[in-house]
């Protein structure tokens, strides 16, 4: 999500009657406030409550759903949380997750927007293809995947024994070493045509014109796509980017349903770790921190990310 | 309205919900006073209880429902709410629902005891518990409701791990039941069927990242003449048996004997992979033999031989205590109906009426022909096993414990670390657990 | 000049085959396997085409009598129909008329309240789960669709009003202008001028709020128990579990349950785009 910008009209239009300004503020304020009245409501009415009780816990020593005795113990929660062997490994492991995932899909994404983009019969069929990852539910994915990934009847087993590209059938789930690119590969077929919609979104914004111009220049390909495509689509890239780190950060229903952390704990990711902490552990204390450093990660890598692409948005030329 | 008074409001509500916040900090987690919502009195005395079931291998749902049925029949003011949920959500279900006291009856593991009776999410029932239960039922059942020396539950039904053979391919060859009576049997055996081409992996494991792997473990640790913790408590699976039992478990896996999927296995693939005929031996609960003889999902239906867990070089054999209970939760409102409930249960009519899906924990039944004649095999092999039962450890933060452990034992079997270095690191992080 | 068009055509037209057959071929198989009889799904080598067409998974699940797993399954496509199809429903009225606002009034603190619609966005929901999960029982919203309609608003709002804001903007405003000289209210541009001409954007904004509550996980996980609520997300998840792994029943049961979206996904596709492309633009 991105801010808007205030309308360049509202503002100009503002000023040309600076004597009605103030009371137009009046008015269109209350008007405001009665239209995102039940939008505040549906969103901060359930969750305010919540977020600040869980707050209020992460300063707390709760290890039990009943406790009783809960002294208050400041910031120690959070020094835990961040001196645990166990966070840091889980939160390397959601950073590489959230790395690779993100940067494959946004390559494959680019990919497939170029090719929904592109004039070609079928393309309808084609559009009507790239729609079916993204609509199956996180949790079926996660069920066809470990179907195909089962180390004893698995398509991918099957495929590449009968391509005589291994000769034994490979534990891809089983093993720590391949267990979380594989959850990465389950979540990569899934979200990669959602990446190609929002690029494609940017792609179509590009005005004809500027291709025009660039062939007029002789230009080639791989020089309009890097003086023109790419710029023009630092907004939907940067859309994107934002979307799918804080989905990265958060992920665990495909966690939960492919692996459950194992093996070894190598595919434990953040989100994943702290529902254990909290209700596997019941460190609720600990949990609530924890959930706190997670939003904490997540609002830095945002800032940093818009700060980096707007910055780019001058430089990519 | 002006903006002026929006901000009004928002501060309003924003001090609203500091002062509901300051109001329930007596109690961090926002449970507050003792009533529950969960169980709810209708007109005319009529009391609903809500129950905690597990979506299990031994009763079945319909095996439930009409246990439910008949007590609902002898107690006409009482309603029973059952809900299901599968094993490995049952423990968070618990500890998610307690503070708001939905359940009054859950149904609990042996591992979990000591962590819900010491964090009080269930109650103390030991002035209910007549003491004669405390001789007429099997030890091992017994401890599964038990937390230094009170009782917190009832047990419902006994159960370890079983020694499954296919028979058929023990045949091939020239093998019989009586050369796996222990596990340097199942070795022996295990590398004639590999090497004739009967099986490619003649042993199946659940060793997933889960609860699965430690059962496995405790049966091997106790045939290898191990315990997971001394006398004071402290774990100790980084001396002689407990490294040797999981040095067998690794060489098994290079060996080529065990299944190499085994470390993505539960128990329920282990029995899929018996069933379709990809495994020769296996550990597996009492009721697999059921589902191995159930033609509809097994291909080796009379093929299978049940026994007690083979013996280890240290001539014991004894089998993981995977009995379960029934609680009452802390916050429930009807104790006394739910404790009606509990023992209905848990009665010997009522357990001896389902011995096929689930081995009853009185000592009695054991006696009765006419019904150890409905499940003979198993009845005859986890009579043995129920004599010797070796315990995981009972301690508070055990889920913990015991997470350490898999992780631990996962990365020795993967050939991550040394076994010794594997427990030397699970033990140190287990002690340093506060 | 010719050659390089040829060039082109090649190359979409092999780009677009690679991209279906890698986006297909574990849809394909996943259907495929769910009218695959046991004994060949487990068979190895695999055989690719079964033999014959196994379609009891079917049978089980849609004739399946009490406490079956087909009674479980079509309760929660019925918990997941009304869920996710009251959740749109609400969220749209909601999120139209909030989105207005962001597009069309200036007030103060526009930009604070955006931030927070964004930032609630960020909040992992575990961190919600047990408060929460005290408030629903407190007011015997457990267990209970509405319950779980109230929780899945708060995630799918904040995107529904992203997008519509963001679609609402490139709406010219001259056009309301013009109607509100007429005499109409700001309500009445919204209803007559501003929904009619942005129905791209309202359908995207449909699609996208109606997949996310049909994928909602943890707090179904969590509030729901029975077939009073359970939704399909979590049915499957019971499916793929301990007791049932027939991959072949967990493929039927996937196939049903993605169903709803892949009409809805379907039937939606060709707004997306203009619905958001604009939206990514004023980024």
């Amino acid at each position: 999500m991105t801010t808007t910008p205030d309308t360049a009209t509202g503002t100009a239009r503002a000023t040309e009657y600076p004597l009605r300004r103030k009371k137009l503020r009046h008015s269109q304020g209350f008007l405001a406030f009665w239209l995102l009245a039940p939008a505040l409501l549906a969103v901060f009415g359930v969750i305010i409550y919540p977020t600040l009780r869980t707050l209020l816990i992460s300063f707390f020593q709760v290890d039990s759903a009943l406790a009783t005795s809960t002294p208050f113990v400041g910031l120690r929660n959070y020094v835990d949380v961040l001196t645990a062997h166990g966070f840091w490994s889980a939160a390397g492991r959601t950073l590489y997750f959230t790395v690779v995932s993100t940067s494959f899909e946004l390559v494959l994404g680019l990919v497939v927007a170029g090719l929904l983009n592109a004039r070609f019969r079928g393309r309808w069929l084609f559009r009507t293809i790239v729609v079916i990852p993204w609509a199956l539910p996180t949790i079926v994915n996660a069920a066809m995947w470990k179907g195909i990934f089962n180390a004893q009847y698995g398509s991918l087993n099957a495929l590449l024994t009968q391509l005589h590209l291994i000769r034994d059938y490979h534990e891809w789930l089983g093993d720590p070493n391949t267990a979380l690119n594989m959850v990465i590969l389950a979540d990569v077929w899934k979200m990669t045509p959602l990446v190609a919609f929002f690029l494609l979104a940017g792609l179509t914004s590009i005005p004809t014109e500027l291709y025009e111009a660039a062939r007029i220049d002789r230009a080639s390909w791989p020089q309009v796509f890097r003086s023109i495509v790419l710029p023009m689509l630092v907004p939907s890239i940067s859309i994107v980017l934002v979307l799918r780190t804080i989905d990265a950060f958060k992920v665990f229903d495909i966690i939960y349903a492919m692996t459950r952390g194992g093996p070894v704990n190598s595919t434990q990711t953040i989100a994943f770790y702290a529902y254990t902490t909290a209700f596997s552990d019941q460190q609720f204390g600990l949990g609530s921190a924890l959930s706190y450093v997670i939003v904490l990660a997540i609002l830095g890598l945002t800032t940093i990310y818009l700060r980096l692409l707007r910055r780019s948005e001058m430089s990519l030329l | 309205m002006t903006i002026r008074r929006i901000h009004r409001r928002g501060a309003l509500a924003a001090s609203a919900a500091l002062a509901a916040l300051a109001l329930a900090a007596c109690s961090v987690t926002g449970t507050s006073g003792n009533q529950a919502t969960g169980g709810s009195t209708g007109g005319g005395g009529q009391v609903t209880l809500n129950a905690l079931f597990m979506k299990q291998a031994g009763y079945s749902e319909d095996d439930i429902a009409k246990m439910i049925a008949t007590f609902e029949q002898q107690n006409p003011t009482i309603k029973v709410t059952p809900t299901f949920v599968a094993y490995e959500a049952l423990h968070d279900k618990i500890v998610t629902s307690a503070p708001a006291g939905t359940y009054d009856v859950v149904l609990m593991d042996v591992i979990w005891p000591a962590e819900f009776a010491s964090k009080g999410l269930i109650q103390d029932v030991s002035s209910r518990f007549p003491s004669s239960w405390k001789t007429d039922m099997l030890g091992g059942a017994l401890s599964a409701a038990q937390y230094q020396g009170k009782y917190y539950g009832v047990p419902w039904g006994p159960s370890t791990k079983l020694f499954y053979a296919n028979t058929d391919m023990l045949a091939k060859v020239g093998a019989t039941t009586a050369d796996v009576q222990t596990w340097d049997g199942v070795l022996a055996v295990a590398k004639k069927l590999k090497d004739a081409g009967v099986v490619q992996y003649p042993l199946a494991w659940s060793w997933s990242q889960a609860e699965a792997l430690i059962c496995d473990y405790a049966q091997l640790l106790g045939a290898f003449g191990g315990q997971f913790t001394d006398s004071s408590g402290k774990l100790v699976v980084n001396q002689g048996p407990g490294v040797a039992a999981l040095t067998w478990m690794k060489k098994t896996l290079d060996d080529g004997l065990t299944n190499p999927a085994s470390p993505t296995m539960l128990e329920d693939d282990v029995s899929k992979t018996m069933a379709s005929g990809q495994a020769a031996m296996s550990l597996n609960w009492e009721s697999t033999f059921r589902d191995l003889n159930d033609a509809s999902i097994s291909q080796v239906v009379g093929k299978v031989a049940v026994m007690p867990t083979p013996k280890g070089p240290s001539g014991a054999n004894p089998g993981v205590n995977g009995s379960m209970a029934w609680a009452i939760g802390a916050k429930s409102a009807h104790p006394d109906e739910a404790w009606k409930l509990i023992e209905f249960l848990s009665s010997e009519a009522n357990q001896d009426q389902f011995a096929v899906s689930q081995m009853p924990n009185w000592k009695a039944s054991y006696q009765k022909a006419d019904i150890t004649k409905t499940n003979p095999d198993v009845f005859k092999a986890a009579g043995q096993a129920y004599d010797s039962l070796i315990s995981r450890p009972e301690v508070p933060n055990y889920t913990q414990v015991s997470q350490i452990l898999q992780v631990e034992i996962q990365n020795a079997l993967l050939g991550k670390k040394t076994p010794q270095k594997a427990m030397d690191d699970a033990v140190a992080q287990a002690n340093a657990l506060s | 000049m010719k050659t390089r068009r040829r060039r082109y055509t090649v190359l979409v037209y092999t780009g677009v085959t690679v991209v279906s057959a890698v986006i297909l071929a574990p849809f394909l198989w996943m259907v495929l396997a769910s009218v695959t009889p046991q004994r060949i799904l487990i068979a190895r080598p695999l055989r690719w085409i079964p033999d014959q067409l196994d379609w009891s998974r079917y049978e089980q699940i849609f004739r399946g009598g009490a406490r079956s797993v087909g009674e479980t399954f079509r309760a929660a496509m019925v918990n997941s129909l009304v869920v996710a199809s009251v959740t749109v429903a609400l969220a749209m009225v909601v999120g139209t008329l909030g989105a207005y606002a962001f597009a069309r009034l200036r007030f103060r603190f526009r930009g604070g309240v955006l931030m927070l619609f964004l930032a609630s966005y960020m909040l992992p929901q575990i961190a919600l789960l047990i408060p929460l999960y005290l408030i629903l029982s407190s007011v015997g919203l457990l267990d209970n669709r509405l319950g779980l309609i109230l929780v899945d608003l708060a995630l799918v709002v904040p995107f529904v009003l992203w997008i519509l804001s963001n679609y609402f903007l490139t709406i010219p405003e001259e056009l309301e202008d013009a109607a509100r000289v007429d005499g109409t209210t700001r309500l009445g541009a919204l209803w007559r001028i501003v929904l009619p001409s942005a129905r791209p954007g309202l359908f995207a904004a449909i699609m996208f709020a109606f997949l996310l509550a049909w994928d909602e996980f943890m707090y179904a996980l969590i509030f729901t128990s029975t077939n009073a609520s359970k939704t399909l997300p979590v049915a499957i998840s019971e499916f793929s579990g301990r007791y049932t792994t027939d991959f072949g029943l967990v493929a039927a049961g996937g196939f049903l349950a993605a169903l709803p979206a892949l009409v809805v996904a379907i039937a939606f596709q060709r707004y997306v785009v203009s619905g958001l492309s604009t939206g990514a633009v004023k980024g």
